[in-house]
């Protein structure tokens, strides 16, 4: 056990968290899992229903191919077992934005099975079991807050597929499930089975949290709390419901078994409904639907279709470029900024263009709150700007000048460089004519230098730059104001 | 005019080919006596007014390339119409008005069929009597006070008083086969999977089947033959090679292996059913088939499996009419006050009573004893099929285990009710074809039925096994008119 263990103390009493999630991931295709309606986000209420998403008599769900193949594909980026049958189920329960009076999911037989998930912590890599993926519809939505006297239903969202990926109970702290979530958005990105965006409910997660003393090996009980939709709140989640759970046990009284919810108002968790009141929600294979089955080519062509995932990126990252682990980590995590670095040095220098990508470009796109691929400044035009570095032509200073203008105008850093006249100076001509006007205004310098006060060579640097209104070539001014002042 | 009532559906098609008659000249005369037979309550909705335009349409620019050109038909009011009411005979949707069409009835429409009403069933297709409708029971036109049968009973009646040359219904346990051997009439379920169940009202999901109801086995073929196809809209729509029903029709079933179950000589069957029954292996015999003893062990499992399985399915299926999107809703405190006065009020006792027991057969605790065992039951069920269509081509038994009965004599006594379908719910578990004929009268000269069971897809072997039986039974159903004043 390291000593950075997350563990809630009482009393004297240390505990240790025992998390597992649920995570709902939309499946990225263009229609639903059982019709042909479109699953854009934000169109009109009520606009993207067909007749089998509002359960008309007689309507029967078939079907979408596509999203098999995704749940597939999520499966094989999580290392799982992919099962060649599996069975679609009712679970039954009433709702007023759930038309057909049940969900169909899947429950004894899902499509995936076992898999796992890697972790990066600081202390080292940590594996997380994933104990399946199955394929289920979602529900409609019900607004109880635009009309006073009666609740709206939207079914837009009604059948959109979504994954219900199970973890084992493996996550132990709020920043592990941090964590857990990016990477798995991360690899689903890659995939592109889901876009993992939070704000508009592609991604939700029940948590369930459970805390026991430190060096006991019994599970203590579970409460889950449902459909969280940030990993702040999931983190606030874990954190007020841990320490509740520590509270009762310390106090001598037990943790009920129930479901609860997250109050994002008053960052506490309060009980939703308890184990004696949960659903049955009589679970029967599906009628309409064949159980689905697929052969081993099947799952071979997708296969054939996996890209490059963050971890093997990220190795190929340390071993080919050199990278540290900690960059490699940072640059693979997300799909876009690999793709982004990988473009930039295609024509620059590696270690340049991963200290600008994660240092100038990370700043600038956290100031303005962007994705990368939103940047304003495109890779090929910060490799320019690289290479004007790594050539001599400009500073390291200029080039911080330069990046500012291109975040403004995506530009030409050559452009802007001969716009503005920003060329490094490096002829040795120029560059001793400027050390020597520097040196003849400032004789009493030159004698207190020469009598010792070595610290005055910065003070002649910096003259020379500012003659030079900053292009000089620093290396250069260095060697030729060395060269005059000792010899 | 009188006649033309009179013909089958064959003879119609023929005779509009021929330009003997028009379209309009059948539809008016379907219309006017349907008119007139108000008393036997077939009918939930008439498009009569429609029906007229229809035929009009038909004759000013006929089609005799058309399987059905121009011939009237009135359906059972479970299978959705494009912008004609449909109510499953229930409440929950008295004014449910489809904005789409089933496929079945689609593919009638296709090859020239003109729709002149709804008919009268059970509700949601639940009953053996026509008696659980919202909108009234039924009446036999074989007796005054009589029930056709149910659940399709108000397609039987319609058919026997000749409303219409032919109708379609639908079968989950006998709801087919058991008001067409109440009515003298023929009925066939195809296999599991042959007609699309797409815009069907759900029962029973894994046991509905849509089908043919004619006057004669060739009228069922013909019907057959349009009703069924691949349907990409239902997943179990299965993609087989259907043959044309009609065209392959023949009576050469020399050296047939026709089977006898002893399990369906059940105890207090009247001695005339088993007096039929010993006529039907004559005939069969007659024709050079040979008669072959054979155990269906499981039969007697099979009408609890069914009380099972179908009350599950049903439950669930009838989960959306909860008065939200479509349908009755009554009004209510909140949302769960509005779902319950909503079911209450807009399903009948029957339905109540079905998904209360399919409820309970899933519910947690019970499900592997009820649900599960019913599955593997199911399965046993399926398996006794297998085993003796190794050895035999189809299967003849009784189609119900008694004749019509009047109306209310049942009505309290569910049990004695679900044992009508005793002979006919053990095709729909294993998912196999079976074709009711009229073959005989009881003491009552009510008419009795004979089934035929066929291998999976094997509808033209039961089609022609039906046909030959049929001509030696000579079978003439009779009725007076004595509904029409």
């Amino acid at each position: 056990m390291s000593k950075d263990q997350y563990l809630i103390e009482k009393n004297g009493n240390k505990y240790e968290v025992i998390i597992g999630l649920e995570v709902h991931a939309q499946v990225l295709s263009e229609s639903k899992l059982f019709s042909s309606s479109a699953t854009k986000f934000g169109s009109e209420p009520n606009t993207q229903v067909s007749l089998v998403d509002a359960a008309f008599p007689g309507m029967l769900p078939v079907i979408n191919e596509f999203c098999v193949r995704q749940a597939v594909k999520t499966g094989i980026g999580l290392n799982a077992k992919i099962n060649k049958k599996s069975i679609f189920d009712r679970k039954n329960y009433f709702y007023a934005d759930l038309p057909q009076g049940y969900q169909i999911s899947q429950y004894k037989d899902p499509i995936v099975g076992e898999g796992t998930v890697v972790l990066d912590l600081p202390s080292g890599s940590k594996t997380i079991g994933i104990e399946r993926l199955h394929l289920e519809q979602d529900a409609g939505k019900s607004i109880h807050d635009i009309d006073p006297s009666s609740t709206l239903v939207d079914l837009n969202r009604s059948g959109v597929a979504l994954m219900e990926i199970v973890s084992k109970p493996d996550l132990r702290s709020p920043e592990e499930v941090n964590l857990y979530i990016k990477k798995l958005r991360s690899i689903m990105r890659y995939l592109g089975t889901c876009d993992g965006n939070m704000q508009e409910g592609s991604l939700r997660a029940d948590v369930n949290v459970s805390v026991r003393k430190l060096g006991t090996d019994k599970l203590g009980t579970r409460c889950e709390i449902k459909n969280v939709n940030s990993i702040k709140f999931m983190q606030m989640a874990i954190e007020y419901e841990a320490n509740r759970q520590v509270e009762l046990i310390e106090e001598g009284n037990a943790v009920d078994q129930e479901t609860r919810l997250f109050d994002t108002k008053k960052n506490q968790t309060r009980s939703m409904r308890s184990k004696e009141d949960a659903h049955d929600y009589r679970y029967f294979p599906d009628p309409d639907l064949l159980p689905l089955e697929f052969d081993d080519q099947f799952i071979e062509n997708i296969k054939k279709e996996i890209p490059e995932l963050p971890d093997q990126k990220k190795n190929r990252f340390i071993e080919k470029f050199k990278l540290s682990p900690y960059e490699a980590t940072i640059l693979v995590s997300d799909l876009d900024t690999s793709r982004f670095f990988e473009k930039v040095i295609e024509k620059s220098d590696i270690k340049l263009s991963a200290n600008w990508i994660t240092g100038e470009l990370f700043a600038l796109l956290n100031k303005n709150n962007l994705e990368i691929s939103e940047s304003p400044i495109s890779p090929e035009n910060l490799s320019k700007l690289i290479n004007l570095i790594s050539e001599g032509i400009i500073s390291g200073k200029i080039a911080k000048t330069i990046f500012e203008i291109m975040s403004k105008e995506n530009k030409d850093p050559n452009i802007i460089v001969e716009e503005k006249g920003l060329k490094q100076e490096s002829d040795p001509k120029a560059l001793e004519n400027l050390i020597q006007k520097v040196l003849r205004s400032n004789e009493d310098k030159v004698n207190e230098y020469k009598s010792g006060k070595d610290k005055l060579f910065g003070f002649f640097v910096g003259q020379v730059m500012k003659e030079s209104k900053g292009k000089g070539n620093p290396k250069m001014i260095n060697k030729i104001l060395k060269e005059k002042l000792n010899g | 005019m009188t006649n033309l009532i009179d013909l089958t559906l064959n003879d119609l098609v023929n005779k509009v080919k021929s330009k003997e008659i028009s379209s309009k000249e059948i539809t008016t005369a379907y219309i006017d006596r349907s008119k007139q037979s108000k008393k036997l309550n077939t009918y939930v909705e008439e498009t009569f007014d429609s029906a007229i335009k229809s035929s009009e349409k038909f004759d000013t620019n006929p089609d005799f390339k058309k399987k059905l050109p121009g011939i009237p038909l009135a359906v059972k009011d479970l299978f959705c119409t494009k912008n004609v009411k449909t109510t499953a005979s229930s409440k929950i949707l008295e004014n449910f008005i489809p904005s789409y069409e089933s496929t079945v009835t689609e593919n009638l429409w296709n090859e020239g069929a003109i729709l002149i009403g709804k008919l009268n069933c059970d509700e949601f297709a639940m009953g053996s009597s026509n008696e659980t409708s919202h909108f009234g029971n039924v009446i036999s036109p074989i007796d005054d006070n009589l029930v056709p049968g149910g659940s399709s009973g108000g397609s039987a009646s319609a058919l026997a008083a000749k409303l219409t040359p032919a109708t379609i219904g639908t079968d989950t346990g006998g709801s087919i086969r058991q008001p067409a051997s109440f009515t003298g009439t023929v009925g066939l379920k195809p296999t599991y999977g042959s007609c699309s169940r797409y815009g069907i009202v759900a029962f029973a999901s894994s046991l509905d089947q849509a089908g043919p109801m004619t006057k004669d086995v060739k009228d069922c073929a013909l019907l057959l033959e349009v009703m069924s196809s691949f349907d990409p809209k239902d997943s179990t729509s299965i993609n087989f090679k259907r043959p044309n029903y009609s065209s392959n029709l023949n009576k050469y079933i020399k050296g047939k292996k026709i089977g006898i179950p002893k399990e369906y000589r059940v105890d207090g069957m009247p001695f005339e059913i088993e007096k039929l029954w010993e006529k039907g292996k004559n005939y069969l015999k007659d024709c050079g088939a040979e008669i072959i003893d054979i155990s269906l062990p499981h039969t007697n499992y099979a009408l609890p499996t069914y009380y099972i399985v179908a009350p599950a399915e049903a439950s669930s299926n009838l989960a959306r009419y909860d008065g939200v999107k479509y349908g009755f809703r009554a009004e209510g405190e909140n949302l769960i006050d509005m779902y319950e006065k909503t079911r209450s009020q807009g399903f009948g006792d029957e339905v109540k009573r079905r998904i209360m027991i399919g409820t309970y057969v899933l519910s947690s605790g019970y499900y592997d004893a009820y649900y599960l065992k019913a599955q593997k039951v199911r399965k046993l069920i399926k398996n006794d099929f297998d085993n003796a269509f190794n050895k035999v081509d189809a299967i003849l038994t009784p189609s119900t285990p008694s004749s019509a009965f009047k109306v209310g004599d049942k009505k309290d006594d569910p049990v004695s009710m679900y044992l009508n379908d005793i002979f006919t719910v053990p095709v729909n578990l294993a998912g196999l074809p079976g074709i009711s004929i009229p073959a005989g009268l009881d003491k009552n000269n009510y008419p009795l039925g004979l089934q035929i069971i066929g291998k999976p897809f094997d509808e033209q072997g039961i089609l022609n096994i039906a046909y030959s039986m049929e001509e030696k039974i000579n079978f003439k159903l009779k009725t007076n008119d004595w509904w029409i004043k």
